[in-house]
């Protein structure tokens, strides 16, 4: 696609954040405690929600992180803790040398990438798909509008009914959430 | 990138699948379905590009139905849990036939 500023810049990170959320993947269905398999399952929404920038799609980027690895992800945490799942041994300490030297790769090839990016200058020349994204960036309502302008006009009712959806929602779950006899004791 | 987003969504959709027939965790369950869902999102947004906003509109439709989804399972899974002091899928069988 050439939407993009670099396209080997793009490419490569689309490879990559691809294939560590693959990997992540992998990683969370094979750990065996839930609170390992719950983070690498963060790690792959973080991923995803790189993707999404890169496809154009900045607003459902930052929902993902938001809804997906803000809240939902944080309520199964919050139910493996209070049904004791986690298995203390696996998450008390640091990893071994292998894991910190990972660490620190990722962190300084993160930290260079900031750099190269903040030294960057757009090249004089836009394809035209980026100097019309850019464009759009640039316009009233930015990238939201359409968005907006499809949600809430053509898929209004679907919308609507999202509202009775969410509230039937916390009504059940705080019904069955509810210790039994709770109700009674008052 | 359209054939590489569809590519690794369908990787995601399976790996999701395999957790779904191979564990045993009703937790670790609801997260391949949860992982699942972001996979099939990923083909949304990658199929946006080329038809609009509209897909984008869907991923916000199914991030909603998975928050409920979460919402309401992990109450059912509380209240198994209370029952039978467990959330071992093996275990949870008084439907089994």
């Amino acid at each position: 696609m050439d939407n993009t500023f670099h396209p080997l810049f793009y490419s490569f990170h689309f490879y990559l954040f691809g294939l560590i959320g693959i990997a992540s993947a992998l990683l969370f269905v094979t750990r065996k405690s839930p609170v390992a398999a719950a983070l690498w399952l963060v790690n792959v929404m973080f991923c995803l929600a790189a993707l999404y920038l890169m496809l154009d799609a900045q607003f459902i980027g930052a929902i993902q992180v938001l809804v997906y690895a803000g809240a939902i992800m944080v309520v199964f945490l919050f139910v493996v803790m209070l049904l004791n799942l986690g298995h203390p041994s696996e998450l008390a300490d640091i990893r071994g040398n292998g894991g910190r030297l990972a660490a620190g790769a990722v962190g300084l090839a993160l930290l260079a990438e900031v750099a190269v990016l903040t030294r960057a200058r757009f090249p004089a020349q836009l394809t035209p798909k980026a100097a019309a994204a850019l464009a759009q960036v640039d316009q009233p309502g930015g990238v939201i509008a359409p968005i907006a302008d499809a949600l809430f006009r053509e898929h209004l009712l679907a919308f609507e009914l999202t509202s009775i959806l969410l509230l039937t929602a916390i009504a059940g779950a705080v019904v069955l959430g509810r210790k039994r006899g709770a109700a009674d004791a008052r | 990138m359209l054939a590489e987003s569809l590519l690794l969504s369908a990787v995601l959709f399976t790996i999701g699948v395999v957790g779904v027939l191979t564990r045993r965790n009703a937790i670790i369950l609801f997260m391949c379905v949860e992982l699942m869902l972001n996979a099939v999102n990923l083909t949304f947004v990658a199929l946006s590009t080329l038809y609009g906003a509209t897909g984008q509109v869907f991923v916000i439709m199914v991030m909603t139905v998975a928050a409920a989804e979460a919402a309401v399972g992990l109450a059912i899974i509380i209240s198994i849990f209370r029952h039978r002091q467990t959330v071992h899928l093996d275990d949870i069988n008084l439907l089994k036939g």
